[in-house]
This record gives structure tokens, C-alpha cells and sequence, in this order.
């Protein structure tokens, strides 16, 4: 790889200060150290440190989200044919599916990069910054949550505004406070709510004879239990957003986060055990058939899962503190459940439930450290201090 | 027998080129006084080039506390002053004499003196200097009194001295050092050893002391996770801390009123060819250790002290006042194609994106020494993951909290937070596993410094 070494060595002066694009120098920076990590040395402190960096620690979540991304392309492809001919079974046509979906998904995921990384660019060049890995990341899980059939320049508009207000103006990667990709998710829920609900969206150039309604649709409609076998949800076999239909493909993901250790298990075990408590709660307390239906129905439909294992574990958003976690993780998957059984508006709960505890987790974080606090100072009065 | 003190988080990393029980006394003809190893003082020269001093004659003063002497550790004439950025001296260099002459400070018997003399020949001496305080790390006030010595008996971090090997022989030498401390504090004195260390007979004989035995990984030999476990540090409060091995300094100087600041140093590191002590004084030039005892490799790092704390100094530098180790890495300024992505199978890491990371899962006897270089391994990134720092951190501390606090210069969180109850070395390892590369020890001495001066210490 010399000559590559050697041709960013030569190149490398015009964007240094007093070279020819000195206002490059983050872009420059970005694909250099994409290509090379850089040889920079320890300069204070600790005199060797860890191989791990944050390329790699966000590759890993991309790598995670692989599973989830295949599937929900070949189910775009599949439903859509199933829409238009209802006994199609699930591998018919397996090509046609395949690249009927990558036709469906490819262009949404490159206006999420595209207009996601240039207004990154743009604001690491101008705060002369490094860019930040975080959006590699955002700019995938924004098109597995989108509904197949969004238009484009509506997830080009909430790329852009997710990055800008949900991340920027908080002072970039590191100081936000709401997941980004759920941002963007919610802007077009709340601004263009015809292409983000109802039957229609949820299946690519759907038949008009065809349904369509999603499982959480059908539950909201006062169904006892969704069409759809518990199974095939949990495969993913089933209309809805891009990457959340099946359990199978986001569990694939989830073990690849536990095991390089990269997502929290507190917070994905917890979010379980949240939606478990107020699913349980509900089949003791509940009176209509959307309250009987066992917990882990509420696990396979809609967007549950993922949010579980992708969005509530962005540790940027989330609390940060340990026993935090488990309090943040609980409450959302008590919200999601609780939102999903209850409003009748917003027959999805989760997106709203990790959102909302997104705002929270300070203040949870701010009462775990408080007590830490507290601790110390009781210490200190038994010693005979003043009060501080 | 005072029960075990088990510690659970931290890590032991293995690196090569552990030093073998073999010593040897180089013939070492430059030392120096580094005023930059002592926190907070700003030295005033006693001396100047071409001057004559003898073993114990006062080199400069603390311009914060003019009775702290900083003392030569050998008999020789001022060779050079070197003056870093500002003028700031940064070496006082000594060149030995091959006849040695002390400074005499008598053998009046330790048991008829008071407190005041036993410190007024501590400070006369220098040996004052070998006593640091908690909180800051810094020389103690000699007027005020501690509540309670740390007497820190081992050492978890990376290569360390084995201090079996080193205190063997040392043994009336340390009591009596232990009978100095007493005089110098009512508080109780903490002996802190390792305890799965069968021989350390030489520590288990002192009298006077409280032995406390710690287990667990590297950071369970910093004094600030004993202190924790012992008897935390509250705001207001003080601790002083020694090696045990310059407790033998001092105890010395009691019995033959000389100044012979004998150290037996580690030579260690994955570059070194012939790893082993050397019984050498404070502030030895390094350069006979390491002639010729190293990897052909022009592009090495010589640290004075561990490699997660230790200093940078040259092949021609000289040892640390606290330091009993020199360590040898390679320097790492080379770029890696698509590193962040190759699977990497011979980096270190603790993470589990690496293969290495799940070998890391292993007790530290099963895991097999590894080779470690300067490179940085990616470039510097907001704090983003959480939860990563606690895992190497046996304090009740929030460590993100913490580090926020101390860069936003808040000095009310960092007392809050617990900033008393540690010192830059306890994030040495945080530090080390930081995915976004961040200075953390860097930080936490800022913010320590920035509360120091603030209450006017």
C-alpha cells in the first residue's frame, strides 16, 4: 500500500496551513485517516494505548446492523410482490425480490450519507475539528427505519435536520441529547405524517387490494391477536420499516454488539425486561384484546426490537452511568408498550419512548451522581466538616 | 492478620521484558537533581555551575516553602544547568566525584529526639523530600500533621519491581525509617503489601505498623485505591505516602548521619536484551544501563518510572526522584493501511473488536507477555462511550463525571465528584483503553493543580 502512503504524502502539504486548500484540512483528514491510521506517538500520560479507536468501535455497529440491512432489503422486494400476488411464498422469486429491494433501499441509504457526511464535513472544516465517526453509524440506521416507500427528498430533509438541530447546534458528536436517527424518524412522523403511517407505506408500490396494515395496525384496529404468526414476526416476515420486521436478523446484530462488548447488554436487557413489566401488567389489569396479548408479542412487532438493540444503546443519548442504565432501559420498554396499548394516535410506541428518556437520561444521570454526592459529604460531616 | 482487601476492577497488562533477580553496581559518574519531578515547586538555585557539593549538600530550595531542600545524591562538582522553555531549570547535573564525601548530620539516638528536631533533620538532609501528601501529590508542609502514612509495600503496575527482591537486607534500615514516621505523626501508619506474597518477611517483621494485604489487578497498588479502602479521603484531609524503599533512606540517615540516597532500580522493557536490577542512587544517569543493553532500534523510548506513568527522558537522561524503574518501548510513529478495520492479531487491546481483546479474558498468569509501542492507535474523538472507564477504576468515583468536571474547570463538582481521593496515575489505564484518545491523566493533574493553587497550597 506504498504508493497509496506515498501519493497522500505528497498531496498532504496543500492542506496543512500555508498549503493551497488549507479549508480542506478536516476532509483531507477524514480519508487520510480512513485509509492509514495515523503514526501519531504518545505525547502525555500513559505511554502506549489501546488498539481500539472510534472508527473501529463505529465500524462494529455498522458490521452489527449488516444482518438486519440484507433482510429488510429482500423483505422490501418481498412484499411488495406479495402484495400484488398474496400466495407468493416467502423465497419465490428470490432474485426478484433481492434486487427489487436494493432498488427500493440503495438510493435512500445514499441521500443519508451523502447529505448526512457533507453537512459533517461542513461543520468539522468550520469548527476545525476531526471529523467524527459518529455518522456512519446515523447514516445507516436512518434508512432502516425509514417506511420503504418514503420519498427521497423527505429523508434528504430529515438527514438534515437531524444533524443540524438534533446535532450540531448542541456542539456536535458528543453533545447531543437525542438520538439522531430517531430525530430524523420523528421530524417525518410529526411533518409529513401521510408518508410515515396508515396502510399504505408500509409495503413498496403496494396493490390496492392488498391491506397492508402492519401487525401494530391491526392491534390498534382491536384485533385479539396480529395476523401475522407470532413466528413469522419474529423472522420479519411481515410489512413495516426497512430494518425493524424481523427479531432474527436485529438478535444477529445485538449478540455481534454483546460480544466485541461495543453495545450495553444493560440497556438491552433492561428495555426487555421494561416492555415484560408493562406487557405483564397489562394482562392482569387490561380490559381490551390489545392489553391481553402476551409480552413478547410486543417484542416482534414494530420497531421494539431494534430501538431495543441499535437505538436506546447510542451511548451518547443514553444514561451514562451503570446503575443509570438500568433505569433508562426499563422505562423505555414500560413507555413503549404503555404508548402502544394506550394512545390511540401513535399505534408506535417506541420511537416516542426512547426519545423521551433520551431527554431523561441526565436527570437520571443526575440523581445516581447525586447520591455519590450525597455519600461523600455524609463522609465528610461523621468526620466533622462544615457543610460544603 | 488483618483480613485481605480484594480490589475486583483494573487490569493487569503483561508486557515483556520483565527484570530477572540478577543485580550489578554500574559505575555511574553524572546524576541530577530534576526539579520538575517534584509537583508544585519552583526551585531557587544554592548553587552554581562549577561549584564543589558533597552527599547531602542543599542544591536549590522550594520557593513555596523555603525549608524544603532538595539535597545532591553524590559527592562532585555542578557540571551544568539546563534551562527549558521560560528559563525554567529543568536538570541540575552532578558530576560524581570517585571518592565520596557526605555532608554529616550526626547519629544523635532517634529515641531522645522530638518531633521537631527529627523533621528539622529531615528537611536539613533532603530525605524530606521522598514524603508526598494526598491530596496532589505534592511535598508535604512539614507544620502540618497528616491523619495517617501510607507506606505503600508494592508495586501492580506494568514491569514493577519486584520488592521481595529489592528490600532483601533492608530490614533494620525500614524499622528504623517506620520509627521516624512515628515520631512524625500521631496517626496510624499503614504497612500496604501484596497478599499472595509468601516472602516478603522483611515487611512482615516491622513493628509499629498496620500491615494491610491487598489483592487484585494493577490499580490495586496505587495509593489512592489503599487510601479508599482504608480510610477515604474527605476534603480537608490529608495523607502522607512513602516507598518503602526510601523509608530505608531514611532510616539511614539516622544511623550513619550520611546522605546515601541507594536505590536498586529496574532496568525493563520489551527492548531491553539483559533485563535486571541495579543497584544505583537517586537521579543516576541511565546511560551506562542502557549502553549496549538494548535492541539495535535507533527509534526507542526510554521512560523513567512505568510505562503508564512514567516520564519521557533521553537515552542520556536521568532517573526520577520516585522512580525505581527505567523502561525501554519502541517508539510507534508508523502508519497501519485501514487499521481500524484489520483484525489485528497481535495488538493489545483490552476491547473484544480485537482477537487479542478475548485473550485478555484470561487470569494474567495464563496470558502471554506482549510487546507495546508508542503509537496512539487512532486519532482524538468527543467522549463518546461510557461505561468503559469504570472497569478499570476501583474508586467510588464517577470517572466521565469527573473528567467533564476538570475540563470545564468547575471546581465545586470536581470536590463533589472526589477529586481529593485521586491522583492522575489512578486514570492511567482509563487513559489507556480511551476509544476517543483522550489526555485523561493530563486532565485530572490540571484540574488537581487548578484547586492546589486556587486554596493557596
Amino acid at each position: 500500500m506504498k504508493f497509496v502512503r506515498d501519493f497522500l504524502d505528497k498531496i498532504k502539504p496543500n492542506f496543512e496551513k500555508g498549503g493551497k486548500f488549507p479549508w480542506l484540512h478536516s476532509t483531507f483528514d477524514a480519508f487520510e485517516t480512513f485509509a492509514f491510521v495515523p503514526k501519531t506517538t504518545t505525547s502525555s500520560g500513559a505511554h502506549f494505548r489501546d488498539a481500539i479507536d472510534m472508527k473501529r468501535t463505529m465500524t462494529m455497529v455498522i458490521l452489527a446492523l449488516i444482518p438486519a440491512l440484507l433482510f429488510g432489503t429482500y423483505n422490501i422486494g418481498y412484499q411488495h410482490f406479495h402484495s400484488l400476488n398474496p400466495e407468493l411464498a416467502f423465497f419465490d422469486g428470490f432474485w426478484d425480490n433481492l434486487l427489487y429491494g436494493i432498488i427500493k433501499i440503495l438510493p435512500i441509504v445514499v441521500v443519508s450519507y451523502v447529505v448526512g457526511l457533507s453537512i459533517e464535513f461542513g461543520f468539522a472544516q468550520w469548527r476545525k475539528h476531526e471529523v467524527n465517526e459518529g455518522f456512519l453509524v446515523t447514516g445507516m440506521l436512518i434508512p432502516l427505519v425509514m417506511p420503504p416507500d418514503v420519498p427521497l427528498w423527505q429523508v434528504a430533509l430529515a438527514t438534515a435536520f437531524a444533524v443540524v438541530i438534533g446535532k450540531e447546534v448542541f456542539g456536535g458528536t458528543g453533545m447531543n441529547f437525542l438520538n439522531p436517527a430517531l430525530l430524523a424518524r420523528a421530524f417525518l412522523f410529526f411533518a409529513f405524517p401521510s408518508s410515515m403511517s396508515g396502510d399504505n407505506v408500509w409495503i413498496a408500490q403496494k396493490a390496492d387490494a392488498f391491506s397492508g396494515a402492519t401487525p401494530l395496525a391491526e392491534m390498534m384496529m382491536g384485533a385479539e391477536l396480529p395476523s401475522t404468526s407470532f413466528w413469522d414476526m419474529f423472522l420479519g416476515i411481515m410489512p413495516g420499516s426497512i430494518g425493524e420486521t424481523s427479531a432474527v436478523a436485529i438478535l444477529l446484530g445485538a449478540a455481534f454488539l454483546l460480544i466485541t462488548g461495543v453495545g450495553s447488554w444493560r440497556i438491552m436487557l433492561s428495555v426487555f425486561i421494561g416492555g415484560a413489566i408493562m406487557g405483564l401488567t397489562f394482562n392482569l389489569f387490561g380490559s381490551n384484546p390489545y392489553t391481553q396479548i402476551p409480552f413478547y408479542y410486543h417484542y416482534v412487532m414494530g420497531g421494539f426490537m431494534f430501538g431495543a438493540v441499535f437505538m436506546a444503546t447510542d451511548p451518547v443519548t443514553a444514561a451514562q452511568t451503570n446503575k443509570g442504565k438500568w433505569i433508562y432501559g426499563i422505562l423505555i420498554g414500560v413507555m413503549a408498550v404503555l404508548i402502544r396499548v394506550v394512545n390511540p394516535a401513535y399505534p408506535e410506541g417506541m420511537m416516542l419512548a426512547i426519545l423521551l428518556l433520551n431527554v431523561f437520561a441526565p436527570l437520571i444521570d443526575y440523581y445516581i451522581v447525586d447520591a455519590n454526592i450525597r455519600k461523600r459529604v455524609k463522609r465528610w460531616k461523621i468526620k466533622g466538616g462544615q457543610n460544603v | 492478620m488483618s483480613d485481605i482487601i480484594k480490589i475486583k476492577r483494573g487490569f493487569d497488562i503483561k508486557i515483556s521484558g520483565k527484570a530477572i533477580e540478577k543485580v550489578s553496581s554500574p559505575l555511574v559518574t553524572s546524576y541530577a537533581l530534576k526539579p520538575t519531578d517534584h509537583i508544585g515547586i519552583t526551585p531557587k538555585l544554592m548553587v552554581k555551575e562549577g561549584d564543589r557539593v558533597k552527599a547531602g549538600t542543599p542544591v536549590f530550595y522550594s520557593k513555596q516553602n523555603e525549608k524544603i531542600l532538595f539535597t545532591s545524591p553524590v559527592s562532585g562538582t555542578i557540571e551544568s544547568i539546563n534551562r527549558g522553555e521560560k528559563r525554567a531549570i529543568e536538570e541540575i547535573v552532578i558530576s560524581a566525584d570517585s571518592v565520596q564525601e557526605y555532608e554529616d548530620f550526626g547519629t544523635e539516638s532517634l529515641a531522645s529526639m522530638q518531633r521537631e528536631e527529627v523533621i528539622e533533620k529531615l528537611l536539613k538532609s533532603g530525605l524530606w523530600t521522598l514524603i508526598r501528601q494526598r491530596p496532589y501529590s505534592t511535598i508535604p508542609n512539614p507544620e502540618l500533621q497528616p491523619k495517617c502514612i501510607i507506606i505503600s509495600g508494592f508495586d501492580s503496575s506494568p514491569l514493577a519491581a519486584n520488592y521481595n527482591f529489592i528490600l532483601k537486607g533492608k530490614g533494620a534500615q525500614i524499622q528504623l525509617g517506620v520509627d521516624v514516621l512515628k515520631k512524625l505523626s500521631s496517626g496510624k501508619i499503614h504497612l500496604n503489601i501484596r497478599a499472595n506474597e509468601t516472602n516478603a518477611d522483611e515487611l512482615l517483621k516491622l513493628e509499629g505498623v498496620q500491615i494491610n494485604r491487598f489483592e487484585g489487578p494493577h490499580p490495586v497498588g496505587n495509593v489512592s485505591v489503599q487510601i479508599s479502602k482504608l480510610d477515604p479521603i474527605n476534603k480537608g484531609d490529608m495523607v502522607w505516602y512513602i516507598d518503602v524503599q526510601d523509608l530505608a533512606i531514611i532510616g539511614n540517615l539516622f544511623v550513619s548521619g550520611k546522605v546515601e540516597k541507594d536505590r536498586m532500580v529496574a532496568l525493563v522493557g520489551p527492548e531491553v536484551k539483559n533485563t535486571q536490577y541495579f543497584n544505583i542512587k537517586i537521579g543516576a544517569c541511565i546511560s551506562s544501563l542502557v549502553m549496549d543493553n538494548v535492541s539495535k532500534d535507533n527509534n526507542l523510548r526510554y521512560i523513567s518510572g512505568n510505562v503508564l506513568t512514567g516520564k519521557r527522558i533521553k537515552e542520556n537522561g536521568y532517573v526520577g526522584a520516585y522512580d525505581n524503574l527505567v523502561s525501554v518501548i519502541k517508539e510507534g510513529d508508523y502508519y497501519q493501511f485501514l487499521g481500524w478495520i484489520a483484525p489485528g492479531f497481535k495488538k493489545f487491546s483490552l476491547s473484544r473488536t480485537f482477537p487479542t481483546g478475548f485473550l485478555n479474558l484470561l487470569p494474567s498468569k495464563f496470558r502471554k507477555p506482549i510487546k507495546i509501542d508508542t503509537n496512539m492507535h487512532g486519532g482524538k474523538r468527543a467522549l463518546v462511550l461510557t461505561g468503559e472507564y469504570e472497569k478499570v477504576l476501583p474508586l467510588d468515583i464517577y470517572p466521565m463525571q469527573l473528567i467533564k468536571a476538570c475540563i470545564i474547570e468547575d471546581i465545586d463538582l470536581m470536590e463533589q465528584l472526589g477529586i481529593y481521593e485521586v491522583d492522575a496515575e489512578d486514570f492511567a489505564l482509563c487513559e489507556v483503553i480511551d476509544v476517543s484518545k483522550t489526555d485523561i491523566q493530563q486532565i485530572i493533574r490540571n484540574g488537581l493543580e487548578l484547586i492546589r493553587k486556587e486554596m493557596g497550597e
